[in-house]
């Protein structure tokens, strides 16, 4: 199995131009015999599968959504990163580039994030010419806003709707497509293993959810657009059904996954109110602008306030502590995300957490509000206005800014966030990790592509905000179609293949007998029940710090749990029906054993950057201390099963381009 | 012509048959009562009676009748058949618990204009039986105004109105249109695709004058005879 | 809070259905999915088959979550999906009366799930801007104006979750396909195909078997997403321009 990044040579800006115009191409006639399977319809499959059908290629599309437009990527808020330049403000490609390689505390490929940036400009462009409605300025020009700490305005954005009008953008190309036979779709079809012919992938082995069914998919390629992992951790903002398995039954085939422990916890989400809970909800990170975010300064009133005797309001300003406005001075409550959730995490720990679980801390728009309202009493010609009008004036202005937001904080919590500070505490978001992927986006399988939150490739340790819709379009519109070529144009003589070949058959009787293997347990816990406890490992052991000692814990913990879970799991129905607690059982199921390769992952890397904190490596004043030395690497794993160690393949980074500097927010 | 029958047997083809109906309906009614309120004179039926002749013979007018009970016709049976169409829509199984919503219209008319449509078509199968029938077919007595020969329609309304039941009978069959114009006529305009900011207020807030000023003076004149002549 | 629910159970699409009553405890902090989710611990539990309802995002915005709640799609809070409704709205002792979508273009497929494919395939017959992956010109090279952009926005927020169709006493799916037509046709790059698009959309909405628009409103008023029913306006007209002005014969 290959393990070469592929990087072309040449300077980093004219590295996919020179590419793209050397690489091999396709003739139509032969496109026309060539099939292709895409599993996944989010950003970057949708995009994938409509524009290799527009090429000519036959594409067979799977999912297990009841339709192609139900993707996660839907739910993403803020917006789409693209190095336009239409503020002036003196962005431009480079710039895209060092600031998502910064961001990512280098921990990424140079080669891949300038051609991200690269081609971000392009996706603009074909969104709008789809029809996507992105928020446009009185002179009909598409406005920007920024995002995210960064220096520039390009953010393009569709209300706080930008992920979804971007994926219905790529669904009609997609159902285009469909309407026009290139593409043959399977909605409520899950991915359940891989094929693979002679050491190269060459079909997929599906469950039909409706009828149980196990079917068998040949194709010369296959491209695996499944999204990321985060519900390893029960609790995320990802979708409930979210999950690793198409991800990770390739890596049980042979493909490596990379930089697994690099997870995104996002500071600004709705905390968590009963152990029901399910699902975590995301208040978008512009609320940081305005908000202040703080806790009490004394223990005991914490403890009023959880045991709500107290509100945030009878606080004291005195006895209130913004901490970080006091630790991160230069950038006070804009911190990146990784630092904000870091931080509040800290200040839960100390016990000052405001909600009844304890682990939530205040964003408080009080001072936001009374300063627009002064402001806009100023404008009015209001002189000594009392502080009831300012107050009153001040609501209306930040209602017109988040007005939205606060609804929906509302609608959930039930509580005014007019009156009361809002609560918010960190949770999991986005992985950077994935498959490990080379320059064309194919894994170390040959013939296995993985594109979008599927593949580790652009991010590093630490995602942007507004850069996961630019990456996985970027990926299915622009990069993929191209890259895809360099396997294909080798194909051409291969003819299709037979999905009764043996390979087929046996990789279709390995999944049935892991189906079977669940549901005979018969025994008395829920999976829903696993997956909690699961969860709760991962969170305090491998989420937002962690230490060598509580990892090596977890890791025992996990396999415990997965020897429990196939001792004492009850899955109730039958493998012959629409079962959705078969299909969950089988995702849980997956999550053992990348959650087991998480924490080996983060035990490996002895060195604190982006998402990933390790306790032991931080500076005197508790900040992240990055190993530049001896970490500069991709961590590829190969997993070979329950009795082997994970093998690690390290993929130096080498960095031309960019000088590595410690991140700094003070 | 297939376009046409493709556009005719369309879903929407087939509201805006309801709808251009529907409006030449609603303008024949204003005609209809304006005729209707000469009953109110107390002339013995004079101005009535030259009225109804005017209608039965001037030619143009015979024209437009035939277009009318057409347009009656073809209004009614389509609005069965989407009624039958609807109802397949829905399938057998209806909910347990049912709530319709609705904003800015009559949620009660909006949801039944299949039922306030048969009623009406039963009234008018009445009403036409019981005056427009003996109009043209009827033994009617005869009146004589300054030595022309008109049929006393008159008489037979004014006999119609002396009895109780069918002064109620006339007034509920008002209330009834009164519901069914309350949704149709915005409806009307809605499906032929006229709505805008400004103006669709104006046409709701006519919409909602017509009908319930025209059904009412419908209703108004068995009421006065009944109670005046 | 201590609830009694009535919930339809279906075990097939062919099978027939039936009411079965629960009892569940609740808390008002609850998620209205996750009171649901709380029952079918409880089921399993009792080593029983728990009930089938689909959900996703938890979110409101990827359409997933279904339900009609004592007789309203979504629940009785406007704007508002399934997902989003909290147990707060609920007191002691309600009875809640939880039912699937009804349509025959909806056909049940077990449970509280039904299979909303008609969507896709209306979709398919015509729901997008004929443009290839490539390079079009500059994304501002066509200037919208900004009420119209905000106006082909709000149509476009429809996130395809049938709720229209289940309140429609006529099963109608005007409002989806108005929204999908309206959100094209308001944008200078959707005109250039408005006429085929109306045209196709309809005919396959036509052949699904939804019913026909009687201007109710019924699907604005449940709407998670408050789409106006002006886009069927829009739509209606659309419709009738091309049908008269097209050029094309059939």
């Amino acid at each position: 199995m290959s393990f070469d990044s592929n990087i072309p040579p040449g300077p980093l800006a004219e590295k996919w131009t020179r590419y793209r115009g050397t690489m091999n191409l396709v003739a139509p006639n032969n496109k026309r015999r060539i099939e292709i399977i895409v599993v996944g319809t989010g950003l970057a499959g949708a995009s994938a599968a409509a524009s290799l059908g527009e090429l000519g290629y036959n594409v067979k599309c799977f999912t297990f959504h009841d339709s192609p437009r139900r993707a996660h990527s839907i739910a993403a808020q803020g917006g789409i990163n693209a190095a336009k330049n239409y503020a002036n403000d003196g962005d431009s490609v480079y710039r895209l580039f060092y600031d998502t390689i910064k961001g990512g505390d280098y921990r990424s490929r140079e080669a891949n994030v300038h051609r991200l940036a690269e081609v971000s400009r392009n996706i603009i462009d074909q969104a709008v010419a789809q029809g996507v409605p992105f928020a446009r300025d009185y002179g009909g020009l598409l406005d920007n806003r920024s995002f995210g700490g960064v220096q520039v305005s390009r953010t393009f954005y569709a209300r706080g709707q930008t992920g979804q009008q971007l994926l219905l953008g790529a669904y009609q190309a997609l159902s285009r497509q469909i309407s026009l036979g290139s593409v043959e779709m399977y909605n409520r079809h899950e991915m359940l293993d891989l094929v693979l012919v002679d050491g190269k992938a060459r079909g997929i082995i599906v469950r039909n959810l409706l009828t149980g069914e196990l079917e068998r998919h040949a194709a010369h390629c296959v491209v695996l657009a499944t999204g990321g992992y985060g519900n390893v951790f029960y609790l995320s903002t990802n979708a409930m059904n979210c999950n690793v398995t198409a991800a990770w039954r390739a890596t049980r085939r042979g493909a490596y996954m990379a930089n697994p422990c690099f997870t995104q916890i996002h500071p600004t989400c709705i905390p968590q109110s009963g152990d029901y809970q399910s699902k975590l909800t995301l208040m978008s990170e512009s609320l940081r602008n305005d908000g202040r975010v703080w806790v009490p300064k004394k223990q005991e009133d914490a403890k009023a306030i959880r045991e709500g005797r107290k509100t945030g309001n009878d606080i004291p300003e005195e006895d209130r502590d913004y901490y970080l406005e006091r630790r991160y001075p230069a950038f006070g409550n804009l911190v990146p995300r990784d630092v904000a959730s870091r931080a509040a995490k800290v200040a839960c720990d100390e016990g000052l957490g405001v909600a009844p679980t304890g682990l939530a801390v205040f964003l408080d728009f009080d001072d936001a509000i009374m300063r627009y309202g002064k402001s806009k009493a100023h404008s009015m010609g209001l002189h000594n206005p009392s502080d009831a009008k300012v107050r009153e004036l001040g609501e209306k202005v930040v209602e017109e800014k988040y007005g939205n937001l606060f609804e929906m904080y509302e609608k959930i919590t039930g509580e005014n966030p007019y009156q009361l500070p809002m609560k918010i505490y960190p949770a999991v978001h986005y992985t950077m990790g994935g498959l490990w992927v080379d320059y064309n986006l194919e894994t170390n399988i040959p013939g296995l592509f993985s594109i979008g939150e599927c593949n580790f490739s652009d991010h590093g340790a630490n995602r942007l905000g507004a850069s996961a819709l630019m990456q996985g379009l970027a990926d299915g519109y622009f990069v993929l179609p191209y890259t895809i070529g360099q396997f294909l144009s080798n194909e051409i003589r291969t003819p299709k293949f037979d999905p009764n070949a043996q390979e087929f058959l046996d990789t279709e009787k390995d999944t049935r007998e892991r189906l079977e293997k669940m549901m005979n347990v018969k025994g008395g816990q829920s999976v829903e029940s696993f997956h909690r406890r699961l969860g709760k490992i991962m969170w305090d052991y491998c989420g937002m710090s962690r230490n060598a000692e509580g990892l090596k814990k977890a890791r025992t913990m996990i396999q415990e749990l997965r020897e429990e879970f196939y001792k004492d799991v009850f899955v109730p129905g039958s493998m012959n029906d629409y079962n959705p607690e078969l299909e969950k059982a089988h995702r849980v199921a997956d999550f053992f054993e990348l959650g087991e390769l998480m924490v080996l992952d983060a035990l490996d890397r002895n060195e604190s950057c982006g998402g990933h904190f390790r306790e032991e490596y931080q500076t005197e004043e508790g900040e992240a201390l990055r190993d530049d030395e001896d970490y500069t690497y991709v961590s590829a794993w190969e997993y070979k099963g329950w009795d082997e160690e994970p093998v690690l393949h390290k993929e130096e980074l080498v960095f031309e381009n960019v000088e590595l500097k410690t991140r700094s927010y003070k | 012509m297939s376009w046409l029958s493709n556009f005719l047997t369309s879903s929407i083809g087939r509201k805006v048959v309801m709808s251009l109906t529907g409006l030449f309906l609603i303008l024949f009614l204003v005609v209809h009562l304006a005729g209707n309120l000469q009953l109110l004179y107390n002339d013995g039926g004079e101005k009535f009676n030259l009225y109804a002749k005017f209608m039965t013979t001037n030619p143009l007018i015979k024209t437009v009748s035939y277009l009318l009970y057409a347009f009656f016709l073809i209004h009614a049976i389509q609005g069965w058949l989407l009624w039958s169409k609807n109802r397949k829509a829905r399938g057998s199984q209806g909910y347990a618990v049912k709530s319709t919503r609705t904003v800015g219209t009559n949620s009660f008319a909006a949801s039944n204009m299949g039922w306030l449509g048969t009623i009406i078509f039963i009234f008018l199968a009445i009403h036409m039986y019981q005056f427009w029938l003996q109009m043209k077919l009827g033994n009617l007595p005869m009146a004589n105004y300054d030595g022309h020969e008109v049929k006393d329609l008159y008489a037979i309304v004014a006999v119609a109105y002396e009895n109780l039941g069918f002064v109620i009978f006339y007034v509920v069959s008002m209330a009834v249109v009164a519901f069914h114009l309350l949704h149709g006529f915005q409806s009307a305009f809605q499906t032929l695709g006229l709505n805008h900011k400004k103006y669709t207020p104006f046409i709701k807030g006519l919409g909602k004058a017509y009908s319930i000023l025209v059904p009412l003076g419908f209703a108004i004149i068995p009421v006065y005879m009944y109670f005046f002549h | 809070m201590k609830l009694t629910l009535k919930i339809w159970r279906q075990k097939g699409p062919k099978e027939k259905g039936r009411f079965e009553s629960y009892q569940v405890e609740a808390n008002p902090h609850m998620s209205f999915l996750e009171m649901l989710d709380v029952l079918n611990e409880e089921l399993i539990a009792k080593k029983e088959e728990p009930v089938t309802f689909e959900h996703d995002c938890r979110e409101g915005i990827c359409g997933t979550c279904s339900l009609v709640i004592n007789g309203q799609p979504h629940g009785p809070n406007r704007g508002t999906a399934t997902c989003q409704l909290h147990m707060r709205h609920y007191k002691d002792g309600d009875i809640i009366v939880i039912e699937p979508y009804r349509a025959s273009a909806f056909p049940v497929l077990k449970d509280l799930a039904v299979d909303r494919s008609a969507f896709d395939r209306i979709m398919q017959a015509g729901g997008y801007i004929s443009v290839s992956t490539g390079a079009p010109q500059d994304g501002n090279a066509i200037p919208i104006e900004k009420d119209q952009a905000s106006e082909a926005f709000d149509a476009a927020a429809c996130i395809g979750c049938g709720a229209c169709v289940a309140a429609c006493p006529n099963a109608s799916a005007m409002l989806f396909v108005s929204a999908k037509v309206s959100h094209l046709a308001l944008l200078p790059q959707g005109q250039v195909e408005a006429s085929r698009r109306a045209q196709a959309m309809v005919r396959q909405m036509d052949e699904e078997g939804f019913g026909m628009c009687s201007n109710i409103t019924a699907c604005e008023a449940e709407c998670p997403k408050e789409i106006s029913v002006t886009n069927i306006a829009r739509l209606n007209r659309e419709y009738l321009s091309s049908s008269i002005k097209s050029q094309i014969k059939v």
